[in-house]
C-alpha cells in the first residue's frame, strides 16, 4: 500500500508574546486505505494534528505531503479545492448546516463544487443516506432530526465526494454508547468498502483498539504506535 | 456565485422575521425618501408654476430711447427658431394711461396683444381667457378687458363704457368695458387693461409697432430661461434690444428654491447613511450567527470569495425587496397625503410632484446602498478562519 500521508517534523506554536509549543517533532506517515486511530489525553495535541493534517491548521515548521504533494506549496483557493475533493471531515459537533434538510447537506460539498446537480450525483447522495440508515428522513432539516442521525448525516456528507481520507475528531463524543457502536462499525464498513483512509481520533480504548493502527500522543509527542 | 446566491436565500427564509424586520427598515428609509422628494419637487414646481406659470417667462424689448420695435413679425421669426424649448411667443403693445370713470382717475397699463388673430399665442402666456370672470374677451376696436379689482372699487360693469386718456396728446378715447379678468395678482387686476393689438396700436397712434415679444418656454426649460434668453441675444444682437429672463427678476425665489433643494438632498443622504448602517450592522451581526455555517462550509472547501458573494447577495436581496416594498409605501403615502391633507376647497394643499425617474433612482440607491452596506460583512466573512469556528465550539 502507498502511502497517502507524510507528517515530516512538525512543530506547532500557539502565541505570539507568550509561546505555547503543542506539537514536538511529528513524524508520521499513513498507508493509504488504513483505519488508523489516535488517543490521548485533553490537551494532548491529537486535535490540532488533526487539524493541520486536514489543512484547516498550518503547522509552524515542518512538512505536511498528502499524496506527495506538500500543501505549503499551495494557494488558499487550491486548498480548498483540496480539502473538498480529498478530505471528508466528522467532527465531534456534526456541523450540519440547519438552514438544510438532511439530503442538501450531504448535497453541499458536492455543490462546493459548482457542478450541476445530476441525476447519478442526487442517487449517490441518496445511497450515502441509506448506507448510513438514514433513507426515511433524509428531506427532514436537520435540526429536526435526533444527535445520532445528524451524526450519521455529517459520515453520509464527509463521503459525498468519494473522499480519499477522512478525518474524524471524536465522531461519538456526544453520543450514547449504542450509537458510539453504530458508528464506528459503519466507518469500518465504508473503509472496507471503498478503501478510504480513517484516522479517528478517540479517547475510548475500547474503540480505538478496533482499528489497524493506533497512536498516542502525549504532551505534543509520539508516546505509542502501534499496528497490529 | 449561484452557490452563494442559493445559500443566501435559505440563510434569509430560514430566519423570516429578521429578514422581514430588515426589508421594513430599508423600505420606511425608501418610502421617507420617496415621500419627502416627491413633497419637495412639488412644491417647487407648485411655486414656480404659480409665479412664472403664468407670465412671460423672457422678455425681449428694445434698448432704445424709442421703445417702439418696428418690423416684428420678422423678430419673431427669428427667434422662434433660436431653442426649440421656446412654446409659447407673443407681441405685446403697452402703453401707459389714465382710466377716467365719473370723476376718478386710475392709472392704466393698455396692454395690446393679439388675442384677435387665429395665431395668438398670448392667451397660452396669460391664460386670460379663463381668468375672465364675467364677460367676454375683447375682439373689437375700443373695447377692452379690466381687472376685477377696478368693478369692485369702482362699481364699473360689463358693457359700460369708460374713458382712457393718453397724457402725451391729452386726448381722451372712449373704450367700452367688454369683460373683468381675475389674474390672482392684485397690482395687475387694478392696473392692466387688455385689449387688442390693433386697438393699442390705434389708441396710442403708434403704426405697425410693439414694445414687446413676451415668451414661455417648455416646462423642464423653465431654469434654464438665462442660456435660452443668451441664445435669442445672440441671434437678434444686443445693439437694438435686450432680453430679459425670469431668473433675474426672481432672484431671491430662486435662492429660496435652491435653500429647500439642499434641504432635501440632506434629509436624503441622511436617509441613505442612516439605512446602510442599520442594514451594515445587522449584516455585520449575521456573519456572527452564521459564523459556524460558513466554518464548516470553509471546512468542506467552499471558496473565500464564494462565502463573500452569500453577504453580498443577502445584500442585494434585502435592498431589492426594501427598494420594492419601500417605494409602494412612498407611492400609498404620498397619495393619502394628497387626499387628506386638503385645502378649504378641496384641493391637494401641495401637489406632489411623481417623478418616476427619481423613484426609479431612489430604488436602485437602496439596492445599491444594500450591496455596498454587505461589503464589510462579507470581507470579514471571507476572512473567518474555519480552525477557529471548530476549535471554539
Amino acid at each position: 500500500m502507498g502511502k497517502i500521508l507524510e507528517l515530516k517534523n512538525v512543530n506547532k506554536i500557539y502565541g505570539t508574546d507568550i509561546k505555547t509549543q503543542v506539537l514536538y517533532d511529528i513524524n508520521l506517515s499513513f498507508d493509504a486505505g488504513s483505519f488508523n486511530s489516535i488517543i490521548g489525553q485533553s490537551g494532548s495535541g491529537k486535535s490540532t494534528l488533526l487539524n493541520i493534517i486536514g489543512t484547516l491548521d498550518t503547522a509552524t515548521s515542518g512538512e505536511v505531503l498528502i499524496d506527495g504533494n506538500n500543501i505549503k506549496d499551495m494557494t488558499a483557493n487550491q486548498l480548498s479545492d483540496y480539502r473538498n475533493k480529498t478530505i471528508g471531515f466528522v467532527f465531534q459537533f456534526h456541523y450540519l448546516l440547519p438552514e438544510f434538510t438532511a439530503l442538501e447537506n450531504v448535497l453541499m460539498p458536492y455543490n462546493i463544487q459548482k457542478k450541476p446537480v445530476t441525476k447519478d450525483v442526487l442517487d449517490r447522495a441518496k445511497e450515502r443516506l441509506k448506507l448510513v440508515g438514514l433513507e426515511k428522513v433524509m428531506n427532514n432539516p436537520s435540526t429536526k432530526m435526533s444527535g445520532g442521525q445528524q451524526q450519521r448525516t455529517a459520515i453520509a456528507r464527509a463521503l459525498m465526494n468519494n473522499p480519499k481520507m477522512i478525518l474524524a475528531d471524536e465522531p461519538t463524543g456526544n453520543l450514547d454508547s449504542d450509537s458510539t457502536e453504530t458508528i464506528y462499525d459503519l466507518l469500518r464498513d465504508i473503509n472496507l468498502e471503498y478503501k478510504t483512509t480513517f484516522i479517528v481520533i478517540t479517547h475510548d480504548r475500547r474503540i480505538a483498539e478496533k482499528a489497524d493502527r493506533i497512536i498516542e500522543i502525549k504532551d505534543g509527542k509520539i508516546n505509542l504506535d502501534i499496528t497490529k | 456565485m449561484k452557490l452563494g446566491l442559493r445559500i443566501a436565500r435559505r440563510f434569509l427564509s430560514s430566519n423570516l422575521s429578521q429578514t422581514i424586520l430588515i426589508i421594513l427598515g430599508i423600505a420606511i428609509g425608501v418610502s421617507v425618501q420617496i415621500f419627502i422628494g416627491s413633497l419637495i419637487q412639488g412644491l417647487q414646481k407648485g411655486l414656480v408654476e404659480k409665479t412664472i406659470g403664468n407670465s412671460s417667462q423672457i422678455t425681449v424689448s428694445s434698448n432704445q430711447d424709442e421703445r417702439y420695435i418696428y418690423e416684428y413679425d420678422k423678430l419673431i421669426s427669428d427667434i422662434v427658431k433660436t431653442d426649440e424649448n421656446i412654446t409659447k411667443i407673443s407681441p405685446v403693445l403697452d402703453n401707459q394711461a389714465f382710466l377716467l370713470y365719473d370723476d376718478k382717475n386710475q392709472s392704466l397699463i393698455i396692454r395690446g396683444f393679439d388675442i384677435d388673430k387665429p395665431e395668438s399665442m398670448a392667451d397660452g402666456i396669460y391664460d386670460i381667457s379663463n381668468r375672465i370672470v364675467e364677460g367676454r374677451m375683447p375682439k373689437d376696436e375700443n373695447e377692452i378687458l379690466l381687472g376685477i379689482d377696478l368693478k369692485s372699487e369702482y362699481g364699473i360693469e360689463v358693457g359700460e363704457e369708460v374713458d382712457i386718456f393718453r397724457t402725451e396728446t391729452r386726448k381722451i378715447f372712449k373704450s367700452t368695458v367688454v369683460g373683468f379678468f381675475d389674474l390672482k395678482v392684485s397690482s395687475i387686476n387694478t392696473n392692466w387693461a387688455i385689449t387688442t393689438l390693433d386697438n393699442a396700436q390705434k389708441v396710442f397712434e403708434a403704426g405697425e409697432v410693439i414694445t414687446s415679444v413676451e415668451i414661455q418656454v417648455n416646462e423642464d426649460a423653465v431654469f434654464t430661461t438665462d442660456e435660452i434668453a443668451g441664445k435669442i441675444l445672440n441671434v437678434i444682437g444686443n445693439e437694438g434690444y435686450k432680453v430679459v429672463n425670469w431668473k433675474e427678476q426672481n432672484e431671491s425665489l430662486l435662492s429660496g428654491l435652491e435653500g429647500q433643494s439642499i434641504s432635501s438632498y440632506m434629509i436624503q443622504v441622511f436617509v441613505i447613511i442612516s439605512v446602510v448602517i442599520s442594514i451594515a450592522s445587522i449584516l455585520a451581526i449575521t456573519v456572527l450567527q452564521k459564523s459556524k455555517q460558513i466554518g464548516i462550509l470553509k471546512a468542506m472547501g467552499i471558496r473565500n470569495s464564494t462565502t463573500s458573494f452569500i453577504f453580498l447577495f443577502e445584500g442585494l436581496i434585502l435592498g431589492f425587496f426594501g427598494a420594492i416594498t419601500g417605494i409602494l409605501f412612498g407611492l400609498g403615502l404620498s397619495f393619502a397625503f394628497t387626499k387628506f391633507a386638503l385645502n378649504a376647497d378641496g384641493t391637494p394643499v401641495v401637489d406632489l410632484y411623481i417623478s418616476y425617474s427619481f423613484i426609479a433612482l431612489s430604488g436602485i440607491i437602496a439596492v445599491v446602498a444594500s450591496v455596498l452596506a454587505a461589503l464589510m460583512p462579507a470581507i470579514r466573512s471571507s476572512k473567518l478562519n474555519a480552525i477557529d469556528i471548530i476549535r471554539n465550539n
